[in-house]
């Protein structure tokens, strides 16, 4: 097998399938995106290559940015609730009764798509008779707000729904990586008087830091690109008070036929997101790594 | 394993190329239209009435289909059904690509411009000499016009009533209203009983737009709506102001369902169908939701009724201007390989469609017909009469404009209807989108 997997001729040819694929797929619609961002074209007619043109546009557009600080609060905000992530995590793979059905519950939401998510929430926070507002009306609010309809509240109604969504999937990652840790390191620093807290600061934190890493890449950037739920709650409203980048990009691309200012979007939110990631990493770069065993 | 299996490799490797290869050929030959090998001719048709949304319409389409198959051995209809919102993506999508199908559902005015201006629809002119002539309602083909052509015939036509629900107002005690004043008593005293008087789902934008549009012909009259919205005029007229005025002194009053900013449409209309709203101001394409869907309880059905939005005192508007227009009619592609074919279909589809459309599925045709010979729900021949009674109709906003100032447009009703913007904001934002459009 060693030989096989030197000889430069199987390399290429097992290579080769996806790597077409995805440079058709992925990479060369992304230069062709660029590309579009060069001219003004409706998506329908002739184009017309007007240069950087678009992306000076964009610099001084005022509901970009007003969409991209949607798009920064909502990265902020999912990057915050790791943490809570984690100590749902550090909880349910501990021996505790019952973590296994905890497990499941924290994991449902990921089985669903995010229309049915998007609907599932647009009737708990129904101004008349969901949920919520039965709930606050029977504690005695009596004019309970709307959610969806208030400009400064209906940002924040729609991440809870987005932090539901994905709790799962983030507890499902670090209770794989925490259960990955040799038990003997826990009952070790048992014996030797650390309490939880200790072996949860001390041990488990630094031991899965890597994949804490990967969470807060992948996290920052799924929220900067975020478009689905918001698409379908709010379609970006009212009068752009959840509009972000790509419920924008999508709304110039294809409702307003400025085809090429949406491709520049999309390529900016591109370039935005590959910064954000480098930057992250930075960041979080450490020499060496911890290991305990 | 030191020695390379390679049977197995290369075995592999093909079969991975064969799904690529696979891939690719599916793709390319999928949409690519009409065809014509030998006598048997293929007409691609795309439309959006699925089975699960629009059951009455569907049927009529297929029902169209079958006959001129059977009346046409030679020809083949393929079709392609989408929904609305799915249908416009995929249009657009394809006419990037150029491979339209060869007859497709388009909407009038500003929608169509960049199609037309593309090149991607083919003036259909000489349809309009032919069986079609004189066949039309007045002013309905003039929305599929650009310069002089015609681009699409159009199968709908809408105006827009007030719908109300009678038990709702016999309740307590309410009379149509005359005057926009009797309205805004109305509205008064629903709110004082704790009904929610209109419905109204303003998430979807164009709702709001329906009414802020009757407001703006009822002070401002039709004229100074128009030329405000082709741009020759100004939104900061007198009239146009005191309509966005009066927009957000109805918010203020209650007017609307709570939270209309964020529900859709179709959640505004459950309200108004569960009799929780007392009235819905909707186009007649929700005929048949109020007279003969099966789904939606007789008693309710028989409860509603319609009244014209009433005239303001002082306005220039006239109780019988409406705003509506037509829906969607049908192009044939330009580039289509069986044009003759296509416009051929697109004839005999709209002239059978007017009859059907009425009887199968209660909406209202862009085509005449002769409704005295059918057996009809009262409320279907009252709103058919009031359309010939109509002194002018207003075609929606939105569709008149410009696509980006179309959605300038929307955006802007919904900041006007969450108070969230002045009058004086919302005249100077569309007057800058309309000036720059042109």
């Amino acid at each position: 097998m060693d030989q096989v997997m030197s000889n430069k001729k199987v390399i290429a040819l097992y290579v080769l399938p996806s790597l077409l694929l995805i440079l058709g797929i992925v990479y060369i619609p992304i230069l062709l995106t660029g590309y579009y961002g060069l001219n003004e074209w409706n998506g329908i007619g002739a184009m017309k290559f007007i240069g950087l043109d678009n992306y000076q546009a964009l610099i001084q557009d005022s509901k970009f940015w007003n969409s991209a600080w949607h798009s920064l609060l909502l990265a902020v905000f999912s990057g915050l609730s790791l943490i809570l992530y984690l100590i749902v995590a550090m909880v349910v793979s501990a021996r505790i009764k019952g973590a296994n059905l905890f497990r499941k519950i924290y994991l449902i939401p990921m089985l669903l798509s995010s229309v049915a998510i998007a609907q599932l929430w647009l009737r708990m926070y129904n101004p008349t008779n969901g949920i919520i507002n039965s709930f606050l009306v029977s504690l005695g609010v009596s004019d309970p707000p709307a959610w969806l309809a208030e400009p400064s509240l209906v940002l924040f109604a729609i991440f809870i729904p987005i932090i539901w969504q994905y709790a799962g999937f983030y507890i499902l990652i670090y209770y794989s990586a925490l259960k990955n840790i040799p038990t003997s390191l826990e009952e070790a620093a048992k014996i030797d008087g650390a309490n939880a807290m200790q072996i949860a600061w001390k041990i488990k934190l630094p031991l899965i830091m890597e994949v804490i890493k990967v969470t807060i890449v992948l996290s920052v950037v799924g929220s900067l690109k975020y478009f689905d739920l918001i698409y379908v709650m709010t379609g970006g409203g009212p009068n752009g008070a959840s509009e972000v980048m790509a419920s924008y990009m999508y709304i110039e691309a294809f409702k307003s036929y400025n085809f090429g200012y949406g491709s520049a979007i999309g390529f900016f939110l591109l370039i935005i997101c590959l910064v954000v990631t480098w930057i992250i990493r930075k960041l979080t770069a450490t020499k060496e790594t911890i290991q305990y065993s | 394993m030191t020695k390379p299996n390679t049977k197995w490799v290369t075995l592999i490797l093909s079969l991975c190329l064969m799904l690529v290869a696979a891939g690719c050929s599916g793709g390319g030959s999928g949409s690519a239209g009409g065809s014509q090998e030998g006598d048997k001719t293929t007409v691609t048709f795309m439309h959006l009435w699925p089975e699960g949304v629009s059951a009455g319409q569907n049927k009529i389409v297929n029902q169209i289909i079958e006959e001129y198959q059977n009346e046409h051995p030679n020809v083949t209809i393929k079709t392609e059904v989408l929904d609305n919102e799915q249908y416009k993506n995929k249009l657009k999508v394809l006419s990037a690509s150029n491979e339209l199908p060869d007859v497709g559902v388009t909407w009038a005015a500003g929608f169509m411009t960049p199609y037309v201006e593309g090149g991607l629809f083919t003036p259909i002119d000489d349809l309009l000499q032919g069986e079609l002539k004189d066949k039309f309602v007045e002013g309905t083909t003039e929305a599929f016009a650009i310069d002089g052509k015609t681009y699409g015939l159009p199968l709908e036509f809408n105006i827009t009533p007030v719908f109300y629900n009678k038990a709702i107002f016999e309740q307590y005690g309410l009379e149509i209203p005359q005057t926009y004043e009797e309205l805004k008593q109305i509205i008064s005293t629903l709110t004082s009983n704790g009904v929610a008087p209109i419905a109204l789902g303003n998430k979807d934008r164009w709702t709001g737009s329906l009414i802020y549009m009757f407001l703006a012909e009822r002070f401002a009259g039709q004229e100074a709506l128009a030329s405000a919205i082709n741009g020759k005029g100004s939104f900061a007229d007198e009239g146009l102001m005191k309509a966005a005025t009066e927009v957000q002194s109805l918010v203020d009053s209650n007017a609307f369902i709570k939270g209309f900013n964020g529900l859709s449409n179709e959640e505004a209309k459950s309200e108004f169908l569960n009799g929780k709203a007392a009235m819905y101001v909707m186009s007649t394409w929700e005929l048949p939701n109020f007279t003969t869907n099966e789904d939606i309880p007789q008693e309710f059905r028989d409860s509603v009724g319609f009244f014209k939005f009433p005239e303001a005192e002082g306005g220039k508007g006239d109780i019988n201007s409406w705003v509506g227009g037509p829906g969607v009619g049908l192009f044939v592609s330009e580039d289509s390989k069986v044009k003759d074919e296509a416009k051929k279909f697109t004839e005999y589809f709209v002239s059978k469609w007017g009859e059907q459309s009425v009887t199968g599925a209660g909406v209202i045709p862009a085509t005449k017909v002769d409704t005295a010979s059918l057996t009809l729900p009262q409320l279907y021949i009252d709103l058919f009469n009031e359309m010939n009674q109509a002194t002018s109709i207003t075609l929606y906003a939105d569709v008149q404009m410009q696509a980006n100032a179309a959605e300038t447009h929307l955006n802007q009703i919904q900041a006007l209807f969450g108070k969230a913007i002045t009058p004086e904001t919302f005249a100077a934002e569309h007057d800058k989108v309309l000036s720059g459009s042109k």
